[in-house]
């Protein structure tokens, strides 16, 4: 399989491609000679420059969507591009909320498979999975005739600068999608958060139901900030109502690579470490001797976090 | 107001079989359960019932060899009946394809709202909702944390990146649900008596007029145990093991 062109869906909140895109544009570039930008919003032309740096020569926008969520007027535009003869050998979309909703949508509408969740991809077209918790690794490959839609896990390739001159923007029309499209954004809610974005951040600090309660996050706040990290959590306490679902690693959550993970209270779910088993380095403090997360840990405290956190705050704090 | 919850039957996590690495495939083993991630929609399905006053909430599932065990549990939780469909031909099937025959199933009925969960426990796909609106041509929100219906429209707080959505739909709609959008009831003793004697209609891909239109374009190509990270040290803390943290924080610059 040879992969010629090769499109990616860029998103772009705020004008500002996503570090995700820039992954996915640096695997497009390895694999395909052409690589092509779809996206959508008032301001492609402000950040098309962006996409042009990670690779993309061509920038697809199916302008402005108003209040209408993306999966559908998006994958609607792509699908009659395709119809109308601009077939790409591959798509990579990006295991987020609209990628999902579009790649699903694309693929019914043009009744091709989909490959999701996807690890790896080789340049034959295999494709790569993590299973169970990242335990299990399934490989498979598209027998049909192309476009390939592939949806990509967060922090599968890094982002590599490597392009050229500023890429073309051209319009991808919408069609008409009648009731399909009926679906209407309301109001957008942003949860604030300071410090590293959590996907970012060199150093992440999370905290699972074995703090207690909700009051004692703030020591895992207060360590995050003294190793100058970002504050994570477990599934279970987002649940709980303790921290926003923004903080929440692993499967439905985040995806994290930082240099160091430090896991307090959090027992090791295979939801919760498909999420973070990808650090350089994992120092985890549980009290059961047992818990799972203790077989991934370079560092495992068998100790309380009640004990332990607060005196590892007070030593580093007498180091600064 | 009519609910239809699409559930998967899925091997118990905790026990989910072994590998076969010459057949590539899992070798799974035991009784099929209820997706952990569906018990949320089928709670809320019979929530937004009961608010409405009256109506259904109606199972589909799609599972090998007439598997009913895992539709049981969600019968036992209030839901009124079930259709399922097994077929030889669908081993393997894709997200796609599993998207149409649900979508042929409930096509025979007559929802004014779908539900799913965001992805299933087992799969991670992630994908079949979206597809099953777009086959039968319906609106769709995905990642609700919060939901409400008024008959005519449905109203859901989804998920984003950055926080969350207000969006507001007409009906009918598919709608999947997050874990945490309702906690799910326990089946009573009386309700698993009662889930006995509850219709499930089992179908075939012929049943749905689907027979020759499915063909799945992608296979594996092998299924391997992935490379695992070794276990490090592991220490008790005597009171003094916050000081092994400083001194691998400080080997790996970190502080
Ligand atoms: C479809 C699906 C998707 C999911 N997605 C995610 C996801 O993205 N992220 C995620 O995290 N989970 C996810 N989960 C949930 C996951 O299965 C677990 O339920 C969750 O990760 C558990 O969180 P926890 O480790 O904080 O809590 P628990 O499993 O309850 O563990 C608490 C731990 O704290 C320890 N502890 C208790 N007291 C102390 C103390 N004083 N000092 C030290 N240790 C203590 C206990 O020994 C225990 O190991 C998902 C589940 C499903 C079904």
């Amino acid at each position: 399989m040879t992969f010629d062109n090769v499109w990616v869906l860029a998103e772009a909140p705020e004008a500002k491609p996503t570090s995700f895109t820039y992954e996915l544009l640096t695997k497009a570039r390895q694999m395909g000679s052409t690589v092509e930008a779809v996206t959508w919003g008032a301001d492609v032309d402000a950040y098309a420059a962006d996409l042009g740096r990670f690779g993309a020569t061509r920038v697809r926008s199916a302008g402005d969507l108003g209040d209408a969520l993306p999966g559908v007027p998006v994958a609607a535009a792509m699908a009659a591009a395709i119809q109308g003869g601009d077939r790409p050998d591959a798509i990579l979309f990006p295991q987020s909320y609209d990628g999902r909703d579009i790649a699903g949508r694309l693929s019914a509408r043009l009744d091709l498979g989909v490959l999701t969740n996807l690890v790896d991809l080789s340049d034959d077209g295999t494709s790569e999975h993590a299973i169970f918790g990242g335990s299990t690794i399934v490989r498979a490959r598209f027998t049909g005739d192309p476009p390939y839609l592939f949806l990509v896990r967060p922090k599968s390739f890094a982002a590599l600068e490597g392009g050229g001159a500023s890429p073309e923007v051209v319009a991808l029309p919408v069609p008409d999608t009648g009731p399909l499209n009926a679906a209407v954004i309301k109001q957008r809610h942003v949860e604030a958060r300071s410090g590293p974005k959590l996907d970012e951040a060199p150093v992440v600090v999370a905290g699972g139901r074995g703090l207690g309660e909700a009051s004692n996050f703030e020591l895992i706040e207060e360590l995050a900030r003294l190793l100058r990290g970002a504050p994570g959590a477990s599934r279970a306490i987002v649940d709980a109502g303790w921290v926003p679902y923004a903080y929440q690693v692993g499967q439905t959550g985040k995806t994290v690579k930082p240099t160091v993970y430090i896991a307090c209270g959090i027992s090791g779910a295979t939801q919760h470490m498909v999420g973070m088993k990808g650090a350089k380095h994992i120092i985890a403090i549980n009290k059961d001797r047992e818990a799972p997360i203790f077989s991934i840990a370079d560092l495992g405290v068998v100790g309380d976090v009640h004990r332990v956190l607060p005196r590892l705050i007070e030593a580093l704090k007498s180091r600064s | 107001m009519n609910v239809v919850v699409c559930v998967k039957q899925i091997p118990d996590p905790a026990n989910p079989g072994r590998l076969d690495p010459e057949a590539k495939t899992l070798v799974r083993q035991g009784k099929l359960i209820l997706d952990d991630s569906d018990a949320y929609g089928v709670e809320m399905a019979l929530q937004l019932v009961d608010a409405a006053g009256g109506g259904e909430v109606t199972l589909v599932s799609m599972a090998p060899h007439n598997e009913v065990s895992g539709l049981r549990t969600a019968l036992a939780m209030g839901a009124s009946k079930a259709l399922l469909v097994s077929d030889d031909q669908l081993q393997g099937a894709d997200a796609l394809t599993t998207a149409k025959v649900l979508a042929a199933a409930i096509r025979r009925t007559d929802p004014d709202l779908v539900l799913a969960a965001t992805e299933s426990t087992d799969g991670y796909t992630g994908t079949t909702p979206v597809q099953v609106a777009e086959l039968l041509g319906l609106p769709s929100v995905t990642f609700a944390k919060r939901i409400e219906c008024d008959g005519s429209t449905v109203r859901v707080e989804r998920q984003t990146e950055a926080g969350f959505d207000e969006v507001e739909c007409p009906l009918p709609a598919v709608v999947t649900v997050t874990a945490g959008v309702v906690e799910p009831r326990y089946p009573s003793f009386k309700g698993i008596m009662a889930a006995k004697s509850k219709s499930v209609e089992q179908l075939t891909v012929a049943d749905l007029g689907l027979d020759g239109s499915l063909r799945v374009g992608q296979e594996v190509t092998d299924v391997a145990a992935a490379q695992e990270r070794q276990a490090g040290e592991i220490v008790q803390d005597e009171g003094n093991a916050h000081d092994r943290i400083i001194q691998l924080l400080d080997r790996l610059k970190v502080i």
